[in-house]
């Protein structure tokens, strides 16, 4: 987003109420998701952690301009994605033969 | 002296001083954020049990939706300000802080719920959880000795117990207390009392990672208001004197509210649904 | 230009001379926004510099007398003893004589006084605050507010860590690694401890650092002047640039665990208490449930990088001082380059190695005992190309270089020591011993703290404007690396006879039980380290002396650049005034153009026109 002339704004604007009403659409997918045993927990888990990925992409992409930002931007936060891919998976992998499988 | 680039995008990245800043701020809060997520899976994964169900779903839903409103307005204000038009950037970001607020708020009644929920062991070792006669905030085994209080015996409401053992079982415990409370209480003398203490962070590993996650959000909600709000404020007089400037930092400070409310996207499924 | 006397400034600053000079538009600021509150990012670098400089010596103090109890465990301390127990009370230094808990504290206040508040604020707020922006030929910092507000923070960490001394309990003494849970219930007597102390201390610091590192990357990618292209940046900025990063996305992940400890400490949770803790007999009333390995791999995500962070500053600085004192370009400018975003990344995925006595699973210690000597690789190409610069170089020998020359072998030792403790299967010896604290003080002390001295000698020219006295600077130069060796190399032998890192009287129980041999050649060496370590003490007050003395009677220097140097920094007024350049400066080379054939001098300035 730069360098925008008024009819890009407004057109943007636009996209933006798009992206409101999914959202609050994926809030109330959410909360209705989870009252549904899909009969083993973790598929639960899946689909929320599925929505509110599905929401974070839309919050970052549109509401933070990151679908039409500066390379730069992109090479910070995908070497922040990978440290903290790195952090997350290798403190389980570390302590995996203590836990147990899966999510209770 | 001038710093250059502190309105105009420098060419060879396109980016202004602030947006560069941001990001790489916003990047040590993945990290930070990241960690904590990370501990929180690593702690549950690790753990005998997990308390399920135990907040309080509706609320949890409307300050969702308090914040993703929060964020079409910050957004809104930021277009209102391109498209020159000053009164409707007033009017979103001032909405933006009330949504602010109303969030905060009902964080508050959450959290006031959780200490003023107790949990009590008796000498004969029986444990129960429920609530105390006049919902006193956050007491202790101290407390009840305190002199002043002059105490000799509460009047506990238990929860009730849940009548089938399952996951989903001892969900209801928690919701189902205001209904409880009316038709059964035991008085229970404090020198039977081994240990009383309220839902707060102590209580268990959920709790803590719960209040630690959603009080470091909370602070995120206070702070980028704060700053929204000088930008409504006093901040916005820059408007005349440098408005694209002004524009500027409203794009900063509502990147970074977008990510608050991003955080709150992963938190609210994780710490309420699941 | 007397008022911008940097160091002077800070140091003599009642007397500076104000706005006598009358630069442009900021003659109206007093003395507070000039030397106190300043947004000036060389007024910061040398706050930062003071500051912990002055950390520098409250560490050494600390190890000083502590190295009293290890060589004579049990005796009270000369002199300072008493002054221990007036200041501290008698019931942690009772008739002179250090106390086990007083030990702990100490110990653990001179690793996080060092690490936190010496040696990376000297490192990166200091040298980066001073000399980046004048490098890449920025007028000041991107946001100069905010680098104020990083060094009052550091400032506020640092009073916080120096308070705590002085509360009921005494400062944490836990370690600089706070290993839970032995940090949540080291004192259970005082609800707020020392403990407590460290931690808010250490989330000041962060804070610190993080301000600071988002300003420095932003600096460095917006700010570079026109023509300095990413490979036209002289090394020094280029390590300082990967150090940002490594504080940027290394740091948060301790913010959280310190939040949690806190936590831990402050509300009774137990994120890093296991179940069914006993302490002194009693069940502890927690509700359990918690890792003490997560705090583990938190603090060691820093941890490992932190060590990077130390030592990358450390590498530019000598990196500089040897391309200008050799006359020649560096030799594999840019693999040194890429070597250093290797480390960065690398410096990431290695952290577990802290952690092989853990248990973990013998898949993962592969995994980390791999990336472990992967990392080794880059630190080589960095050191061997610096060695290599030397050659065919018509070496100027003065204080700086001296310095710089002796950081060479001195960090060699202290890398090469650290490969058997990257393997698995040797570090299950040498893990917690003088092994390993041998090891990583020969990476920071004659390492990085030599290439600090080195940096300090060579900018405080263009700092002060006069130079620091040449035969008191060998002088210190010489009987320093002579010390530091003497302190520094018999702990490889103590650790190799298994003396624990930790021990109150320096292992002097162990070696009197019956049935185990060993440790009588340790326990022997105490004393001799002892003694070198309190004489390099008084060697450094040559540098003290001088470092003061010279600010009014150091030797003035001819002109901006004394060294010759090829480098933006050297291209200023002297000492530079708010706004850095008399005119901004446009780069047309790279940043080591020494000796090139068929040139006037042997060296090109990077704004010199093509």
């Amino acid at each position: 987003m730069h360098e925008q002339n008024a009819h890009d704004v407004k057109e943007a604007t636009r996209k933006y109420i798009y992206v409101f009403v999914a959202l609050l659409l994926g809030t109330v997918i959410t909360v209705i998701a989870s009252f549904i045993h899909f009969g083993n927990h973790a598929v639960n888990i899946g689909v929320a952690l599925f929505i509110a990925s599905c929401k974070a992409f839309l919050v970052a992409g549109y509401f933070m301009h990151l679908i039409s930002e500066r390379k730069l931007i992109y090479g910070l936060l995908g070497a922040t994605g990978i440290f903290f891919v790195g952090l997350m998976g290798l403190i389980i992998f570390a302590n995996a033969d203590q836990l147990f499988t899966g999510f209770r | 002296m001038d710093i250059p680039y502190t309105v105009q995008a420098r060419p060879d990245t396109g980016l202004y001083n602030a947006k560069v800043g941001i990001w790489l701020f916003l990047a040590s809060e993945v990290m930070l954020f990241g960690a904590l997520f990370s501990s929180y899976v690593l702690l549950r994964v690790g753990s005998e049990t997990w308390p399920q169900g135990l907040l309080n779903v509706p609320l949890g839903t409307i300050n969702t939706v308090v914040l993703i409103c929060s964020s079409i307005t910050v957004v809104l204000a930021w277009a209102s300000l391109k498209l020159k038009d000053f009164g409707s950037y007033k009017l979103y970001q001032g909405v933006t802080v009330l949504l602010a607020a109303t969030f905060m708020v009902i964080k508050s009644f959450e959290y006031r719920d959780k200490l003023t929920h107790y949990w009590v062991r008796l000498n004969d070792g029986t444990e129960m959880t429920g609530h105390i006669e006049g919902k006193p905030f956050n007491w202790t085994k101290a407390t009840l000795s305190k002199p002043e209080l002059g105490l000799t015996e509460i009047h506990f409401h238990p929860d009730p117990v849940p009548a089938a053992t399952g996951a989903h079982a001892d969900s209801e415990a928690a919701h189902g207390h205001e209904g409880a409370a009316a038709h059964e209480s035991l008085t229970i003398p404090v020198s039977e009392i081994s240990r009383l203490e309220s839902f707060g962070p102590w209580r268990s590993t959920y709790l803590a990672i719960y209040f630690t996650l959603t009080g470091l959000h909370a602070l995120h909600v206070v702070g980028g208001a704060l700053v929204i709000g000088f930008l409504w404020g006093p901040g916005s007089r820059m408007w005349r004197s440098d408005p694209e400037r002004l524009t500027n930092r409203v794009e900063v400070s509502g990147l970074f509210w977008h990510f608050v409310d991003l955080v709150w996207i992963f938190l609210f499924p994780v710490l309420y649904l699941l | 230009m007397t008022g911008h006397n940097g160091a002077a400034a800070a140091a003599h600053a009642a007397h500076g001379a104000g706005g006598a000079a009358g630069h442009d538009d900021h003659h109206e600021l007093g003395f507070l926004r000039k030397y106190v509150f300043s947004s000036d990012h060389k007024v910061i670098g040398v706050q930062y510099g003071l500051t912990a400089l002055l950390f520098l010596f409250v560490g050494f103090v600390l190890i000083a007398l502590m190295r009293w109890q290890l060589a004579y465990p049990g005796e009270p301390i000369p002199v300072f003893g008493r002054l221990l127990e007036a200041i501290l009370g008698p019931e942690v230094a009772f008739k002179g004589i250090m106390s086990p808990d007083l030990y702990n504290s100490f110990g653990a206040m001179h690793g996080t006084i060092m690490v936190f508040l010496a040696v990376v604020p000297l490192a990166f707020g200091a040298f980066g605050n001073y000399v980046v922006p004048l490098q890449i030929g920025a007028p000041d910092m991107a946001f100069p507010r905010l680098n104020m507000a990083s060094y009052w923070c550091y400032f506020l960490g640092g009073v916080l860590m120096f308070a705590s001394f002085f509360i009921p309990g005494g400062a944490a003494k836990s370690g600089w690694t706070s290993y839970s849970p032995l940090a949540t219930i080291a004192d259970l007597a005082h609800h707020v401890d020392g403990q407590t102390f460290w931690l808010l201390g250490m989330v000041v610091l962060i804070t610190s650092s993080l301000l600071g590192s988002v300003n420095f990357i932003a600096t460095i990618i917006q700010l570079r002047a026109p023509g300095m292209g990413w490979m036209r940046m002289p090394f020094f900025v280029w390590a300082q640039l990967v150090t940002a990063f490594l504080l940027l996305l290394a740091f948060p992940p301790l913010e959280a665990a310190g939040l949690m400890q806190l936590m831990d400490n402050i509300a009774g949770t137990s994120f890093f208490l296991p179940s069914g803790l006993v302490v002194s007999g009693r069940p502890l009333e927690v509700s359990g449930g918690g890792s003490p390995l997560l705090w583990q791999h938190l603090f060691w995500f820093l941890g490992h990088p932190e060590v990077y962070v130390l030592i990358l500053p450390a590498m530019g600085i000598v990196a500089e001082i040897i391309a200008n004192n050799t006359r020649k370009p560096l030799f594999g400018y840019r693999s040194m380059v890429y070597a250093s975003m290797a480390i960065g990344f690398l410096s990431f995925i290695v952290w577990a190695h802290h952690m092989y006595l853990t248990g973990m699973g013998t898949k993962i210690s592969t995994f980390f005992q791999t990336t472990t000597m992967m990392i080794s690789i880059p630190s080589v190409i960095i050191l061997t190309s610096l060695f290599i610069s030397l050659w065919g170089g018509s070496i100027r020998f003065n204080t700086p270089m001296l310095f710089a020359l002796s950081f060479l072998p001195m960090f060699g030792i202290g890398g090469l020591t650290g490969l058997p403790l990257g393997f698995n299967a040797t570090d299950i010896q040498l893990h917690d011993t003088y092994y390993v604290i041998g090891h990583f003080h020969y990476v920071v002390a004659p390492g990085t703290i030599f290439a600090l001295l080195a940096g300090v000698y060579f900018w405080y020219p263009k700092v002060t404007g006069r130079r620091m006295n040449e035969f008191w600077g060998r002088v210190h130069w010489a009987t320093s690396l002579v010390f530091m060796n003497l302190v520094f190399l018999p702990m490889f032998v103590q650790g190799l006879e298994g003396m624990s890192r930790r021990m109150y009287d320096g292992g002097a129980t162990y070696a009197a039980q019956e049935g185990i041999h060993g440790l009588a050649l340790a326990i022997k060496l105490n004393v001799g380290i002892s003694h070198a370590a309190w004489l390099l003490g008084l060697a450094q007050i040559p540098f003290v002396i001088n470092f003061f003395w010279s600010i009014r009677h150091g030797e003035k220097v001819v002109g901006d650049n004394p060294w010759e140097a090829t480098t933006l920094d050297w291209a200023t007024p002297t000492p530079p005034p708010h706004g850095n350049f008399a005119s901004p400066p446009v780069v047309a080379r790279g940043p080591y153009e020494y000796s090139f054939a068929g040139r006037k001098g042997d060296f090109t300035p990077q704004n010199q026109p093509a």
